[in-house]
């Protein structure tokens, strides 16, 4: 599915990756209640999994935002970033959404343009939802199913509108028959014939086969409404028509923008968003270690990336402003895998060999830390994700007795693999991810200590689908050891993992399923998961799919990932959710005061 | 006031030294004095080019014995030691970077390696790019610069606008997009052997054209003296002339070159390890460990501080040397 582009929210995590050291043991006995401290900060970790200070938001005021990085797009069809998805939300509405509540709970889907989730026939093949009354564009036209429909139809556009998620053609035209409303002959520009609007507050969509997740995908921000008559194709992004609470009152690319009040838009229309500022700023800084002292300077008040304070301003607000502070758990994991087309690892032996002789404490403190890093990985599935058992599932104990690296074992490992020696390896690593090159290094020194010697290859970050995602390169480089991370596009085993683990997504360029898994137990078992309709069976498959790549000894997993983030005091009804892998929830953040 | 032990002693040999100064001095007055040594006489009253000379002798010998003296110390630049690292902070635990008794310069924040064994090891690397590069600079250049000022005309117009192209090219930007396309092993040299390879190469070729116009100009106003006239006129072939009687006039300027551009490579070096395309994990080089300080500026100064120094001091110590040099071989000197 993801030919085009690899994933965002997982490359934008890559770059959260320029974090964060540790400081559990204070942090355990940092504040942690509702409301205390000096400046009215909630307190360490309390909009974490948590709602923080609801009771003290004001309606009005302008809530601002820093980034070092601007969106990929705004355009609801292109953007692929997380924080994109998180703030979208401001100016954009989907059929169903993301409930606004803490944790695994955010995590469920909710009406939004639509009554209710929508009616399922036809053994999971046909979609029927009917619009609200009263949900309006900026300008006060009615949102209709047809508005709903070209805006999913733009995805296939991907000629123009490259680089959003491309699962709305996986699911409904696998085969891309459509070519795209640009493209389209008939009249309406409507002639994507997966979907069916019947009247105007009616919309059905025909899937050629069942899939579990295609809430999920309608939940997506490229499953936007967008009206024809405002679409400006490639240029869309720098003035999305607004169908949410905020609608775009300025922005200049990789400066900044702002989004003022729609006063269109019927709160009645709406049982998700409560708008409670007056207006959304952001700006975009250059220079990290700049945003975050502005941060704790107090010129604004939330890191639009979500990527968690850099190495200086982590410090200074660990010691002086730790209420300021949550330390969630990001969907994302970071991971080394072994393409089993690069001898020896073709061997699970000698992949095991790896696993059991890499320093696992060593590799977190190279990520940073308990705290900066994360908890050390133990499996493949986020425990964000359901069916994910965090370090209870541990099947090479490298968070237990292991933790430091179990030489013995894998001199035995070695042994069965037919390298009692040990053999030679490179590790392939971006080379603009500082800590990703600190956990290279690290295993580097624990692999030569059973006789593995590896080099360090380092490439250009941007050139991951040529060089790491293309399998006939990493042959013949001889690239036995891959250090990536990933997060879910949506929260279930099929947004994270079927793009790794599944040997129908091995493509050629742009590949993610580094290690070319090509099980058929697994694919099986994703195919039996996309038909499963029954919510607990979902979560054991997805179980199952993670105790069969974790069997194969495809990856040697280090975190669980964790940030720092910064929220400031002028805040309130703040906290992270699942449904965008640990962020805070942009939507329905207010201010305390409106001045 | 009693007398130190000694003073009778050396009461008694002033006659002799007297006699024996006296004696060189009329051997010496007798014999003449070579160019090297009337440089030598020089460059040993230059006291900060002594010092600048000596420094850069003991970094020779520190690099050269860098496994040695490590072991010694029971320190190896790989070894990692994070029972030393704050997990709050990824920075070593203790004040001044973690600096102990184990620890001369204290550890590296994030894995806790010995900075002190890192430094050793950091500056074989310096030392040989530095070195090595300005050797073929100075090959290269005192070919090509003699051949252009020897024969002259066309010769020399096109080795001269090679010279002018080469000094207008942005070296630095040349060489990061060269280590990038490179591949990992090569001629028999893989991972960081590749890159040290490169450096060398690439720095000495761009450092040649400063050489090579130096070598080139002071063959032009030898060519024409009478000495060189009379060995053309006694029969000498153009051979002789270059080796016999141009090549040992140019001597002098080629050492004070050769001085000074060994400081302007390891800082080049350094510039190039800064910016990840120098040598390659967990091979040490000062430059990169500045780069990877820039992050702990704040919490872990000694580590930015001390690869900092390192380089300050090496390349101080160079220039000294090189200009104390220059001064010495300048027959117009003052000193």
């Amino acid at each position: 599915m993801t030919t085009q582009r690899t994933s965002g929210r997982r490359k934008q995590a890559l770059a959260a990756a320029a974090v964060v050291a540790g400081l559990l043991t204070t942090a355990a006995c940092g504040g942690g209640n509702g409301s205390g401290s000096k400046n009215g900060a909630a307190g360490f970790d309390a909009a974490n999994n948590k709602v923080a200070q609801a009771d003290q938001v004001k309606k009005g005021g302008t809530l601002k935002f820093v980034s070092t990085q601007d969106a990929d797009s705004w355009d609801t069809t292109r953007g692929y970033y997380g924080f994109m998805w998180d703030f979208s939300r401001y100016y954009s509405r989907q059929l169903l959404t993301y409930k606004t509540a803490p944790g695994a709970t955010g995590a469920q889907l909710t009406p939004d343009l639509a009554t209710d989730t929508g009616k399922v026939t036809d053994g999971g093949k046909t979609y029927t939802f009917t619009l609200r009354p009263g949900i309006t564009w900026e300008d006060g036209k009615p949102i209709t199913s047809q508005d709903v429909k070209y805006g999913i139809e733009r995805s296939w556009a991907q000629d123009v509108l490259s680089g959003g998620p491309v699962y709305l053609q996986s699911m409904l035209d696998p085969n891309n028959t459509y070519k795209g409303p640009y493209k389209d002959t008939s009249q309406d520009h409507l002639g994507l014939k997966a979907v069916d609007t019947p009247d105007a507050k009616t919309i059905v969509f025909h899937l050629p086969k069942p899939n579990s997740d295609f809430l999920q995908v309608l939940a997506m921000v490229t499953a936007s409404p967008v009206r024809q008559d405002k679409d400006t194709k490639s240029k869309y992004g720098l003035h999305p028509f607004s169908s949410g609470p905020y609608k775009f009152q300025s922005y200049s690319p990789g400066k900044g923008l702002v989004l003022v009040r729609n006063d269109k838009w019927n709160a009645s229309s709406d049982p998700v968003r409560k708008a409670y500022p007056d207006e959304i700023t952001l700006d975009i800084s250059t220079n990290q270690t700049d945003s975050d002292q502005r941060l704790i300077n107090g010129d604004y008040d939330i890191d639009l990336s979500q990527t968690g304070l850099g190495p200086q301003g982590r410090q200074i607000a660990l010691k002086q402003n730790k209420d300021n502070l949550d330390n969630p758990v990001l969907g994302f994991i970071r991971y080394a895998t072994f393409p089993t087309s690069v001898k020896p690892f073709d061997n699970i032996h000698c992949r095991k060999a790896v696993i059991y002789a890499a320093d696992h404490v060593s590799i977190q403190t190279a990520r940073g830390g308990p705290v900066a890093g994360g908890d050390i990985g133990t499996n493949m599935l986020p425990p964000s994700v359901a069916g994910g058992e965090g370090q209870k599932y541990d099947p090479y104990n490298i968070a237990g007795s292991g933790k430091n690296g179990d030489i013995a074992k894998a001199k035995d490992e070695l042994k069965q693999c037919g390298q009692p020696n040990g053999f030679s390896t490179t590790i392939a690593v971006r080379n603009n991810k500082s800590q990703e090159v600190a956990t290279a290094e690290s295993m580097q020194a624990s692999l030569k200590k059973v006789g593995i010697n590896a080099d360090i290859y380092q490439y250009d970050g941007s050139q991951i689908a040529g060089i790491i995602g293309s399998p006939s390169n990493v042959a013949k480089k001889k690239l036995g050891i891959v250090i990536m991370g990933w997060g879910p596009d949506f929260p279930t085993v099929q947004g994270y993992g079927i793009p790794l683990w599944d040997s129908k997504y091995i493509l050629q360029s742009g590949n993610n399923n580094y290690a070319l898994i090509n099980d058929k137990t697994i694919d099986g078992l994703f195919d039996q998961y996309t038909t499963t309709l029954d919510e607990s069976q979902k979560t054991q498959i997805s179980t199952e799919i993670n105790h069969k790549v974790m069997e194969g000894a495809y990856y040697l997993p280090f975190t669980f990932e964790k940030v720092l983030n910064w929220r400031s005091s002028r805040i309130g009804n703040v906290y992270t959710t699942n449904a965008y892998s640990g962020y805070y929830d942009f939507v329905n953040i207010g201010l305390k005061s409106s001045k | 006031m009693t007398a130190p032990l000694h003073e009778p002693a050396a009461e008694a040999a002033p006659g002799a030294a007297e006699e024996a100064a006296v004696a060189a001095a009329d051997a010496k007055a007798v014999q003449g004095r070579s160019l090297g040594r009337i440089a030598w006489e020089r460059l040993k009253r230059d006291k900060l080019a002594l010092t600048g000379g000596v420094v850069v002798l003991l970094l020779i010998v520190i690099a050269l014995l860098a496994p040695v003296i490590t072991s010694l110390l029971g320190q190896d630049p790989d070894v990692y030691h994070e029972s030393l690292i704050d997990p709050l902070f990824s920075t070593p635990k203790g004040s001044l970077g973690g600096i102990s008794g184990d620890h001369l310069l204290g550890v590296e924040p994030v894995n806790g390696r010995d900075i002190f064994a890192r430094i050793l090891y950091g500056a074989r690397i310096s030392l040989l790019v530095g070195f090595l590069s300005a050797v073929v600079a100075v090959v290269i250049g005192t070919v090509l610069g003699i051949l252009a000022g020897f024969f002259g005309g066309w010769v020399d117009s096109l080795i001269s606008r090679v010279m002018d192209g080469l000094l207008a090219f942005p070296q630095l930007l040349f060489i990061i997009a060269l280590v990038s396309v490179m591949p990992n092993e090569m001629l028999g040299l893989s991972g960081t052997g590749v890159r040290i390879f490169v450096m060398i190469l690439v720095i000495g070729f761009f450092g040649w054209p400063y050489i090579g116009r130096v070598v080139r100009g002071q063959t032009l106003s030898l060519r024409e003296r009478e000495y060189v006239e009379a060995a053309r006129s006694l029969g000498a072939g153009r051979i002789y002339i270059l080796f016999k009687e141009l090549l040992p006039n140019l001597v002098a300027p080629i050492i004070v070159y050769t001085t000074m551009m060994i400081p302007t490579n390891i800082l080049t070096e350094a510039a190039l390890s800064f910016l990840g395309v120098g040598v390659k994990p967990p091979t040490s080089s000062w430059g990169q460990m500045l780069s990877s300080a820039i992050d702990y500026y704040d919490s872990d100064p000694m580590y930015m501080v001390i690869p900092g120094v390192a380089i300050f001091i090496t390349v101080l110590a160079f220039n000294l040397f090189g200009d104390g040099v220059r001064d010495a071989l300048d027959p117009k000197g003052s000193r």
